[in-house]
């Protein structure tokens, strides 16, 4: 029962990673109508951002953890009104094509300055210890990021549903032509909203430092899985997003943990699940059929 | 006229050359070097996982190698013109292989030195043996280079699986614990590693109580399940001993201490790892963990003083691999210059069952039955942070494992 909790507790702290990365690609293509392929590599910059800070300036995790959000939120504004927004009225694969090059671009800039290896980043010493919960212990810093992470997603949702720039959002993700003849001007929107989820991948990327290797392919490795995490959520759906980034997560702890027996099976289990999600539900557990734009 | 002068100031430069190059061994006209040239080519990885572990870096390892050879010959050496071709072999076996043909084929290279990565290594064995040309692998851990894939062109020189399983698993289990849980990365390499440790920890009289592959690549970087898994079991083991390598060790690593399983009495034992891996995961990750090194730049005056030169050249210190390379960059050239040519069957015949003692290779012995480079190794431990007292100097040897017991006996498999 014990290694049951434990297992299940990790698996929701793999899952707030995948939750918050989600999320962002989820606002930005239900927003934009763009697969941001470029999302591992604002992660990545993320992590290596709260690395230069600390080793370079001595600026400590927290304080990273305020700036490279808004620095990577401003970093994709800027490049949204620079390119992205170029490609917008062409094919979908235009811009997805460009968020890989992009990819490709950070990846090797990092690289060039930095290497591949691994770079060091300590836990912060407040949270280096470990939480007592009676039946088991649990590092402190992972108890850190599943609360944080939940809080985020909570607040991300009461902006979505109780303020009015929620509700431009939700109407424009959920039918743009129709929203933009009563008069409201979506386009005001998409800048800031690219920003946003740019920031939270950034966010994410600061979480992860202390406890992933940070190097210039971590993102690389990562967005996969968080592909299939949309995919299963449903394309564009944002609760569907976080509920399938949470979900993927402890899917993954138990079957690794209760199936080690059969590697095969607990390797590939985030495929097998989005496979049947597609068969069963082509748009993913909370997606719709896409309406007509 | 004036064609005539020109032929007797040529044919007075050819004298006058010949006459110089009369002092070095063997140069009498016949056996001479393709080219009048040696090129090295090391072929590795320049941009992915193991670039900095060896990488360009060993290029400059080599480009060392050829000046100090220069520098020991001077006149008397077989040639001045030796050069180095490099490739990015990105850890691909496909791309190992093109680029391998295309170095033996087109740019003249006498030696291929490095190729990290097993399957590449492989890879790169099999062109050697189809083009007759010599292979010193250095990279590469893989005991079929020297087991069923092995061929008279190939070398094997640092390291391979069983001298890591075979040194950090026994003297591991005879020292801190007898049980212990296995963690590898569920492919070629960490399966490899697994089964050598498995019978090495068995052998020294200890058990293993558990073992689990995790996914590879593992693109949730997420071990805790594992983790959590290791002081449950029954008995509970003393030692966890990870075979993940790069990144991947270090996820592990922090993980580790995140569930503080050192306290829990859960102590950590690495399949294989490089300088460059305790310098990105801090010695203070990683104080106490043991592991078996082929070579450690503070291990001796003769290897600082070999370090302090690499440093100048590269701002940082060197691994086993840039060490190896150099040795092996050093002792083709040797073996040409003895031979006086860079026949490749000729230059086989004097490494065979050559005994050698380099800066690298201490007690080293090239094997005639397998093509095996035996040398000493060493069990190494991390320093604690306050033992450090100079960069890079992160790791105390606890014994040296003499060449004899290093390494394996040559494998029945490899038929010359």
């Amino acid at each position: 029962m014990t290694g049951f909790l434990q297992n299940t507790f990790n698996g929701l702290v793999s899952g707030a990673f995948y939750a918050l990365l989600a999320l962002g690609l989820a606002v930005i293509f239900g927003m934009l109508r763009v697969v941001n392929f470029a999302h591992g590599a604002f992660y990545m910059l993320g992590a290596f951002g709260a690395y230069v800070l600390l080793s370079e300036a001595g600026v400590p995790f927290w304080a990273a953890l305020v700036i490279m959000p808004l620095g990577l939120a401003l970093l994709g504004m800027a490049l949204e009104r620079a390119v992205i927004h170029r490609l917008t009225r062409l094919d979908p694969l235009y811009n997805f094509l460009l968020t890989f090059g992009l990819t490709l671009i950070l990846q090797d800039l990092v690289k060039t300055r930095y290497g591949v290896q691994s770079s060091p980043y300590a836990t912060p010493a407040e949270l280096s210890g470990s939480v007592d919960f009676g039946l088991f212990d649990f590092p402190t810093y992972r108890v850190f990021i599943l609360g944080f992470a939940v809080l985020l997603c909570v607040a991300v949702w009461w902006v979505l549903t109780r303020t009015r720039i929620g509700m431009v959002v939700r109407a424009a993700t959920e039918r743009p032509e129709l929203t933009r003849a009563f008069g409201i001007d979506v386009g005001r929107w998409v800048t800031p909203v690219f920003g946003f989820g740019i920031g939270l991948a950034g966010l994410a990327g600061v979480l992860a430092a202390p406890m992933r290797a940070v190097n210039p392919l971590m993102g690389a490795d990562l967005i996969i899985v968080i592909f299939a995490v949309v995919v299963i959520g449903g394309l564009g759906s944002i609760f569907g997003s976080v509920a399938a980034g949470f979900g993927i997560g402890l899917v993954q702890a138990w079957g690794e943990a209760y199936l080690s027996e059969f590697p095969i099976v607990s390797q590939t289990i985030v495929f097998v699940v989005m496979a049947a999600v597609l068969l069963w539900r082509p748009a993913g557990l909370f997606g719709r059929e896409e309406a007509p734009a | 006229m004036r064609q005539s002068v020109g032929v007797a100031a040529a044919s007075a430069a050819v004298l006058l050359v010949a006459g110089c190059g009369g002092g070095g061994p063997q140069s009498d006209g016949d056996q001479k070097l393709t080219g009048d040239k040696i090129v090295l080519g090391v072929l590795n990885d320049q941009s992915g996982a193991y670039s900095e572990l060896s990488g360009r870096n060993s290029v400059q390892a080599v480009e060392m190698a050829i000046a100090d050879f220069k520098a020991r010959h001077g006149d008397r050496a077989v040639t001045k013109d030796i050069s180095v071709e490099t490739a990015d072999h990105q850890n691909k076996p496909d791309v190992a292989n093109a680029k391998a043909q295309e170095m033996y084929d087109r740019k003249g290279v006498d030696l291929i030195l490095d190729v990290p990565t097993s399957s590449a290594a492989l890879k790169v064995a099999d062109v050697a043996k189809e083009k007759k040309r010599l292979y010193f692998n250095i990279g590469a851990a893989t005991t079929e280079l020297t087991g069923k894939s092995c061929n008279r062109y190939t070398f094997h020189w640092a390291y391979d699986t069983y001298m890591l399983a075979n040194g950090t698993g026994k003297t591991t289990t005879e020292q801190i614990g007898k049980n212990w849980y296995i963690l590898y990365p569920n492919y070629a390499f960490g399966q490899d590693m697994e089964k050598s440790f498995s019978a090495a920890i068995t052998s020294a009289g200890g058990t293993v109580v558990g073992k689990d592959g995790a996914p590879f690549p593992n693109t949730s970087g997420d071990y805790s399940t594992f983790l959590l898994k290791a002081p449950t079991l029954n008995p509970k083991p003393q030692v966890l001993g990870t075979m993940q390598a790069g990144a991947e060790l270090v996820n592990v690593v922090k993980q580790y201490n995140e569930f503080k399983l050192r306290d829990k009495g859960v102590g950590l034992a690495v399949g294989l790892m490089f300088l460059t891996d305790i310098h990105s995961l801090t010695p203070a990750a990683l104080a106490g963990t043991t592991y078996t090194d082929a070579w450690y730049w503070n291990f001796d005056q003769r290897n600082r003083e070999f370090a302090d030169r690499f440093s100048k050249e590269t701002g940082t210190r060197p691994t086993f691999a840039h060490a190896a390379n150099y040795s092996a960059a050093t002792q083709y050239l040797e073996a040409v210059q003895a031979a006086g040519t860079d026949d490749a069957d000729t230059v086989v015949e004097g490494l065979e069952g050559k005994t050698v003692d380099d800066v690298f290779l201490r007690n080293g012995k090239i094997r005639a039955e397998d093509h095996r480079v035996v040398h000493d190794a060493y069990l190494a431990q991390v320093k604690s942070q306050a033992e450090v007292t100079e960069p890079w100097d992160y790791v105390k040897v606890l014994k040296t494992i003499p060449a004899a017991e290093a390494f394996r006996a040559p494998s029945p498999d490899c038929k010359l």
